[in-house]
């Protein structure tokens, strides 16, 4: 009996028990995507990429940190100075965290630019919301780990947040942080939830965004559904098998990134003040709040709309204001597949109100996260409340713009001239 | 008795068993959940540590600031001279809650001194605006500014702890409970019952 013919009896074995034949074909070699993809569509595959970075230089990190207030930031030192390699194994760690919202922020922009996010794909979008705000929690955990003064001082502003709830604010700070103080006992939680609760919940929404997505079929730049038209075996005839041809082609993308990535790891670890904000560096100190504090880039624009509200009204403080915008600012979020009413999908065929509207809202989002990053009295104090109200009329306004907008007429086919 | 199907399945009977056992899961889920949520409040040995405290006033001079720790949180007390209780009237203008309506203090101290002996401030020494610890300002000139000044955004309060208009911090500072057990030792975090 040949090599090839064990190997082939093995798979057969296994596969009479497993369904991995079938799991292979569904799920790649007879998974056909749409064959148009462009660069937009690199940010899924990346986003893995960083997310396999992040599960492995992470358990590499559990086996040398300490969650106690003690020891948490000379386990870190410990983990810089002493540790072999362990400054590559930290940094990894800790520019992939960054790295992983850069690569998720450009994906989400992608499903709103091609409209990802409409039928019959709300599920995926909303599996992806999902997963994007478990990533905030897991990286507000995770940046507190360290026990820095900024890592203190943040989870003192974020938990005191928590205490400005009505009524129940205040006993759930104490028992969400364990303590009278923000301690051990929060960051031995802290650690728990970071590197088990949270990840494991990721893994689901993870594995349910793409099998969600291999359900409907991708999305493609021009909107076309590709399962309009099909061969004689029932294949989309603008649609290419994913492995073997996305496979090879997502490896040049991957390889870019991983050169970035790693220029980054080696020359610019800090950011520029931005991945580890300089008041990190000295360890948490309950006396001495740092000059200036703001959260990591990746929070800046709700972090800046939390600070836009200064007036109380109606009976609230303006600090349960800026929780209500905030919560509400990602709520929205959800709700965007039900929101949109526009007859395509890909903004090639939108009418200009969608095109201005989702300039303006990226560019809202983007300058919110410069305004979150600076001090409060930074710009003028009708900036923040203008930008959030450009990020809600985006929502808002959506069902009316994209109901009454002249779209311009989809091809049925990839490739095809229109009109 | 109980209402059959066709097949002579007893759906009564199905209903009665799925409903009492789906309803004894959910107790035993509510049950499984209680160590779980408990486990998170403050164990023993935080509640210890956060014991109340106790002060002996008479090694405090009068009129500069004393700080003790209490949860964790720095406790501002100043024995207050008759010029600084004085500087408390002339400061109401300028104040934001000047009559203490928030809820920062217990019952006890909402009065002009926000204290429950007129002389003695008990305050906790945390800025209301983003918990910075401010700073004690009492010179000697009367037209000085006197009382408590944060450094981080320059939030401002007199030396009833209250805030001043204009300035950062939404709020008087707070008044932690306490009571007096004698006349010279103040107890920091427990009140005591209310009549003696």
């Amino acid at each position: 009996m040949s090599l090839r013919e064990a190997a082939s009896n093995l798979v057969g074995w296994v596969d009479y028990r497993l369904p991995i034949v079938k799991t292979w074909k569904t799920h790649m070699s007879e998974y056909y995507a749409p064959k148009n993809f462009n660069f937009w569509y690199f940010f899924g595959v990346l986003a893995l990429v960083v997310f396999a970075n992040q599960v492995l230089s992470g358990i590499w990190l559990t086996m040398f940190y300490v969650p106690t207030a003690e020891e948490a930031f000379k386990s870190i030192e410990y983990i810089m100075r002493d540790v072999s390699s362990g400054w590559a194994i930290r940094y990894m760690h800790e520019v992939g965290a960054s790295f992983f919202f850069i690569v998720i922020y450009l994906h989400i922009f992608r499903g709103l630019l091609y409209g990802s996010y409409q039928r019959p794909r709300e599920l995926i979008w909303i599996f992806g919301m999902f997963i994007y705000c478990l990533m905030m929690v897991e990286g507000f955990l995770g940046y507190v780990l360290p026990y820095g003064n900024m890592s203190y001082w943040g989870a003192k502003v974020i938990l005191n947040l928590v205490g400005a709830i009505p009524i129940i604010g205040e006993g759930l700070q104490i028992w969400v942080q364990g303590d009278f103080v923000v301690g051990s006992a929060t960051l031995g939680r802290f650690f728990a939830l970071h590197v088990a609760l949270v990840p494991l919940i990721l893994i689901v929404g993870i594995f349910l965004h793409i099998v969600a997505l291999h359900q409907v079929g991708s999305n493609n730049p021009e909107g076309i559904d590709i399962k309009a038209h099909v061969d004689a075996d029932g294949n989309p005839l603008d649609g290419i098998p994913f492995h073997p041809y996305y496979t090879i082609s997502d490896l040049t993308p991957v390889v870019i990134f991983l050169i970035l990535f790693f220029a980054c790891v080696f020359y610019f670890p800090g950011g520029g003040g931005y991945f580890i904000e300089p008041p990190n560096y000295l360890p948490a100190d309950k006396l001495s709040t740092p000059e200036h504090i703001a959260p990591v880039w990746y929070f800046t624009p709700f972090y800046a709309m939390l600070r836009s509200v200064t007036i109380d009204s109606f009976g609230l403080d303006a600090k349960v204001w800026g929780l209500i915008i905030v919560s509400g600012a990602m709520l929205v979020l959800f709700f965007l597949p039900w929101l949109d009413r526009s007859a395509v999908l890909s903004m090639r065929y939108k009418g200009w109100p969608s095109k201005i509207m989702l300039m303006l809202f990226a560019v809202s989002f983007v300058f919110l996260g410069v305004l979150g990053a600076k001090p409060a009295d930074w710009a003028p104090a009708w900036v923040a409340p203008a930008l959030t109200t450009i990020y809600f009329a985006y929502f808002l306004a959506m069902p009316v713009y994209t109901k009454l907008e002249k779209t311009k007429p989809v091809p049925g086919r990839i490739g095809a001239k229109s009109g | 008795m109980s209402k059959s199907g066709g097949d002579g399945t007893n759906s009564g009977r199905r209903m009665f068993l799925s409903g009492t056992t789906s309803t004894l899961f959910a107790m035993g889920a509510m049950g499984l959940a209680t160590p779980y949520v408990q486990s998170w409040n403050p164990s023993t040995r935080a509640r210890a540590a956060g014991a109340p405290i106790e002060i002996d006033l008479s090694k405090i001079p009068e009129g500069s600031l004393h700080v003790e720790e209490w949860r964790g949180k720095p406790i501002y007390i100043v024995k207050r001279t008759k010029t600084m209780l004085e500087s408390l009237e002339k400061a109401a203008d300028k104040l934001r809650d000047p009559d203490s309506e928030d809820e920062q203090q217990p019952h006890y101290a909402k009065n002009k001194n926000r204290s429950r002996i007129p002389a003695i401030l008990v305050v906790e020494g945390i800025c209301t605006h983003l918990g910075c610890t401010p700073k004690y300002r009492a010179g000697q000139a009367d037209d000085e500014f006197w009382g408590f000044f944060c450094p981080c955004h320059g939030s401002r309060f007199d030396l009833a702890g209250r805030v001043y208009k204009g300035v950062p911090a939404p709020t008087n500072l707070k008044v932690p409970p306490h009571y007096y057990a004698d006349e010279g030792t103040l107890i920091v975090g427990n009140e005591e019952r209310e009549t003696t």
